[in-house]
């Protein structure tokens, strides 16, 4: 647990970065610190870890008040990620992410087990990775390395400075996605910098809101989306915040899980008199395994023997976790209203209707109106 | 590999020039120079320029990364400013001054060669520790590395590369210097540079030049390598990427 008391910090020039901040983080839970650039949300950070040093206030770690404790010592048991610059060019990857198990004195196995560990777990290969030096890797690859060696020495708290902040908005979700997923595994306390509104709904537990050095709202992102307490809150989250409120639902949330399916061998015209005996416009092509080939419609079916003749190829999908407004707007670039949701094998778990993002829409305005 | 190529063809060059003119017969009135005495030259000017460097590396770079510590960051100024100036003196009104400060000999000359071999060590030294990205020293200090720590595993590795080039171009400069020494009765491949000048007999100061320049040649190359295999090898991939 992470307790902010009335925290100031002044830097030696006299500007008052941050001015009393008061806020809890519970354990397990991950706070996202948003705010424009200059808002003091970086310095807060920091003066959980005693980079910059507290002027005014307290901060307890677990009920122990941070400035009691060696800054060393302190810093060893909280997890720093940071943008992938931060990587050392000089040591490998296993080096980089034994870098606190070695100050802390561990073991050399212990070491390269945990390593090796680490790096599945950010899901790269570690047979093939763990010698190669941060320059041989791709910006994702060293930001994986990066959140791995956060978690180098299994520290109780992770502090992550802006982690995928210089990554490819593509890769950038993706490695949010996998951090989620990781974090539902470990159950970390986090806090998170960032000054993506975005990533702030999608990846907080709960959002602080900062400008100007002060807090203007700590809450949870779907409090911050449709109570905001002023107008600052109000035009940071944006006109659109109906749009935004798409990142607080997941694809399994609205998802129809049990489509029409057809598998790909079976005849085309039977295909095509159960559609119209249905009523319906698609069928999911899958093979026996029950894995997604693609997709047949109507117009279509009347062109060839079997489905798999005229099928159309599987174009995007989604996995269960993914959040609606990715889901959309990769909906929005593929031909049918319709997203094929599988797992990673790519068997098909379900499918994610227009209509259903739509009445998820509405239901998220008549809340934003209600309240 | 051209770059070798180069640097091998120079050196061929200079020792067949030395090779050539200590055959000759006669130059002019003078007999060239024996193999003997260039050898005997070469020794000492070698010595000479070893024992200034073997007394700057250990100075200049331990005062440079002083300068870049965030205590003695006023230091940066006097030291940086006061090498930089060292520079512009003239490198012959260096030796020259040391005549009335210390007299003559091969002494007098080592320590010349030691203030105008200081600035380019001290120079590329506080280069390379300034620098380093600050968000990996930051990172280090995040992840609870002591100063010391940061600076024998983070700091000095990623600047060592730099560090050593600035080893390699003092001694290349210092090499060049050093035949200045002759001037105060030092000896090395500067008094048959003179002896040439003196008797106005270019070939003998060629016999004198030519050597000086392999030597150059040669320290310059072996401690390139030396530069190469101290460079952490993520930071030569990354070199060769680019």
């Amino acid at each position: 647990m992470i307790k902010l008391d009335g925290v100031t910090g002044v830097y030696p020039d006299g500007t008052e970065a941050v001015k009393e901040v008061s806020f809890e983080v519970e354990e397990g839970e991950l706070c996202v610190l948003l705010g424009p650039s200059g808002c003091g949300k970086t310095t807060t950070m920091k003066m959980i870890n005693r980079l910059i040093p507290i002027t005014e206030g307290k901060i307890y770690i677990d009920g122990r008040d941070n400035t009691e404790i060696d800054e060393n010592e302190l810093r060893r048991n909280i997890g720093y990620a940071i943008q992938e610059i931060g990587l050392f060019p000089h040591m490998t990857v296993s080096q980089n992410i034994e870098t606190v198990p070695v100050l802390k004195g561990w073991p050399k196995a212990e070491r390269k087990k945990r390593a090796e560990e680490l790096l599945e777990l950010v899901g790269m290969d570690s047979g093939e990775y763990i010698d190669k030096y941060p320059s041989e890797l791709s910006g994702g690859q060293r930001q994986r390395v990066g959140v791995a060696r956060a978690l180098g020495a299994d520290p109780p708290i992770l502090l992550m400075d802006e982690p995928f902040g210089a990554i490819d908005p593509i890769t950038r979700v993706r490695l949010q996605d996998e951090f989620l997923k990781i974090q539902q595994e470990i159950k970390k306390t986090i806090i998170f910098v960032t000054h993506d509104i975005y990533e702030a709904i999608k990846m907080g537990d709960k959002v602080a809101l900062m400008n100007e050095g002060q807090l203007v709202q700590y809450d949870t992102p779907a409090n911050l989306l449709y109570r905001p307490k002023n107008e600052f809150v109000e035009n940071f989250v944006g006109a659109d915040r109906a749009l935004k409120g798409l990142q607080l639902i997941r694809v399994k949330d609205v998802m129809n899980s049990s489509p029409p399916t057809v598998k790909a061998d079976e005849k085309a015209e039977a295909a095509k008199e159960r559609m119209e005996r249905e009523g319906i416009d698609w069928l999911v092509v899958v093979n026996d395994d029950g894995k997604f080939l693609g997709w047949a419609n109507q117009a279509e079916l009347g062109r060839g023997e079997t489905v798999r003749e005229v099928m159309s190829p599987p174009a995007m999908t989604a996995t269960v976790n993914t959040v609606l407004n990715e889901a959309l707007s990769l909906m929005l670039s593929s031909r049918l209203n319709t997203l094929a949701v599988v797992t990673r094998y790519n068997r098909l778990v379900g499918v994610l209707s227009f209509d259903a993002i739509q009445k998820a829409l509405s239901e998220i305005a008549q809340r934003g109106e209600s309240e | 590999m051209r770059h070798q190529v180069i640097l091998i063809s120079l050196l061929a060059l200079c020792i067949g020039l030395t090779v050539w003119i200590t055959n000759m017969d006669k130059i002019g009135v003078m007999e060239p120079f024996t193999y003997r005495e260039i050898l005997k030259e070469t020794q000492r000017h070698l010595l000479m320029v070893l024992i200034a460097e073997l007394i700057v590396i250990p100075i200049g770079v331990p005062l440079a990364i002083l300068a870049t510590r965030p205590g003695f960051k006023k230091l940066a100024i006097p030291i940086i400013g006061g090498a930089n100036m060292g520079q512009s003196i003239p490198s012959m009104a260096i030796v020259a001054i040391m005549v009335p400060l210390l007299g003559m000999g091969f002494w007098p000359a080592v320590v010349a060669l030691f203030i105008w071999g200081l600035l380019p060590i001290l120079r590329n030294s506080y280069a390379a520790i300034n620098n380093i990205n600050p968000a990996i020293v930051e990172a280090a200090r995040g992840m609870g590395m002591t100063r010391g720590q940061i600076a024998r595993k983070v700091e000095l590795p990623l600047a060592l590369p730099v560090i050593m080039a600035g080893v390699r171009v003092s001694t290349v400069v210092v090499v060049g210097t050093a035949t200045l020494a002759a001037l105060i009765a030092a000896g090395g491949l500067g008094r048959i540079i003179l002896a040439g000048v003196a008797v106005s007999q270019p070939l003998i100061t060629l016999q004198g030049a030519a050597p000086t320049a392999a030597l150059a040649i040669t320290l310059g190359f072996i401690l390139e390598r030396i530069e190469k295999w101290m460079t952490p090898r993520g930071l030569k991939a990354k070199a060769e990427m680019s």
